[in-house]
């Protein structure tokens, strides 16, 4: 499935539109809010991973609907190394478009996308408000991915031999 | 995965009692205040129920948020190579106040009368950054998601809640 196109502030003065990102794949982590009090909270632990997923050709990208001020204080607070869009005016538009906008709560559930180099959604999972999944899942996710690529050329490239 | 998906293997810094059939694992953080609470628990842990008790520590820095915590990992590993690993290991949860004074390593090094030089060069040597780096990506994808997380017999550790009861209840469970 195309994942659905969309613009977020990154920054207060800067945008991003998921179709920019185009050849590369894109790690979309939504979560409910900035500013969590455990010590390896979910958004640490993919600032710890980014060369994980830069071998995977793979942007990670957070997603939730605290406003771009919020961002910027949170990503100085955690040292974070990738983009935080945010999700603010209309409230939680993008989380919806990604079925995972909590309209009880007023903000988006833990979910992660991968979205390939096309554009397509490959694979994605979410996951209860209280729990941190870690990295493991999404990383095998992108190993899976790759495996089936791999195999793809190989069968293309032996039916181009025939 | 919430099985410990590197298996405790001869890098590993053990102590207690090396032949036990139980296994605990933490993956921690020596600037993370919650190791540090968990720390005299172990010790506790350890004291009461060595005999029937592996304990094994595996770092799990989390340098963007603990800017001294691989070198203090990096610190552990190269006491260890002079055989005072456990040593650094106390020394370095009690000192976590002191990580930002430039000297704090090399002190502690002093204070457990280490050979300066050797300790030098083992705490940038490539092995040992490799052995964390290990540590790390073993964790990553046995699930760890905060420190401590300890894993009993290569099983994830759901109870402990900071007491240590939980952490004692889950050794007892498993008996």
């Amino acid at each position: 499935m195309l994942a659905p196109n969309f613009e977020l502030n990154a920054t207060p003065d800067q945008k991003l539109r998921l179709s920019e990102l185009r050849g590369k794949r894109v790690v979309l982590a939504f979560y409910p809010a900035d500013w969590s009090p455990v010590c390896g909270d979910q958004l640490d632990l993919f600032n710890e991973t980014l060369k994980y997923f830069s071998s995977y050709n793979a942007q990670v990208i957070g997603i939730s609907v605290d406003s771009t001020w919020s961002h910027m204080a949170f990503a100085k607070d955690r040292n974070l190394h990738f983009p935080l869009l945010s999700d603010f005016e209309p409230k939680g538009a993008v989380s919806r478009l990604f079925w995972c906008y909590n309209a009880v709560k007023g903000c988006s559930e833990r979910a992660l996308f991968i979205i390939d180099e096309q554009g397509i959604i490959r694979w994605s999972e979410i996951y209860p408000e209280g729990i941190n999944p870690g990295v493991d899942g999404v990383l095998e996710a992108l190993e899976a991915i790759n495996a089936k690529t791999n195999t793809k050329n190989h069968e293309q490239i032996t039916t181009a031999g025939q | 995965m919430n099985k410990l998906q590197l298996p405790v293997n001869d890098r590993d810094q053990k102590t207690g009692n090396l032949k036990a059939e139980l296994t605990l694992v933490e993956y921690g953080d020596y600037q993370c205040p919650y190791c540090r609470h968990a720390h005299p628990l172990v010790q506790r842990l350890l004291q009461e129920h060595g005999s029937e008790l592996r304990f094994v520590f595996r770092h799990f820095p989390l340098r963007k948020i603990h800017a001294e915590a691989a070198m203090a990992a990096y610190t552990a590993e190269a006491a260890g190579r002079q055989g005072k690993f456990w040593q650094m290991h106390d020394l370095l949860f009690a000192n976590q106040h002191r990580f930002h004074e430039g000297t704090i390593f090399h002190d502690l090094a002093r204070k457990l009368n280490l050979d300066l030089n050797q300790f030098l060069a083992d705490v940038g040597d490539m092995e040992i950054v490799a052995k964390v780096e290990s540590d790390f990506r073993g964790g990553i994808y046995s699930s760890v998601n905060r420190t401590p997380t300890f894993f009993l017999n290569e099983e994830k550790v759901y109870l402990y809640n900071g007491t240590y009861e939980s952490l004692l209840t889950t050794i007892e469970l498993f008996v």
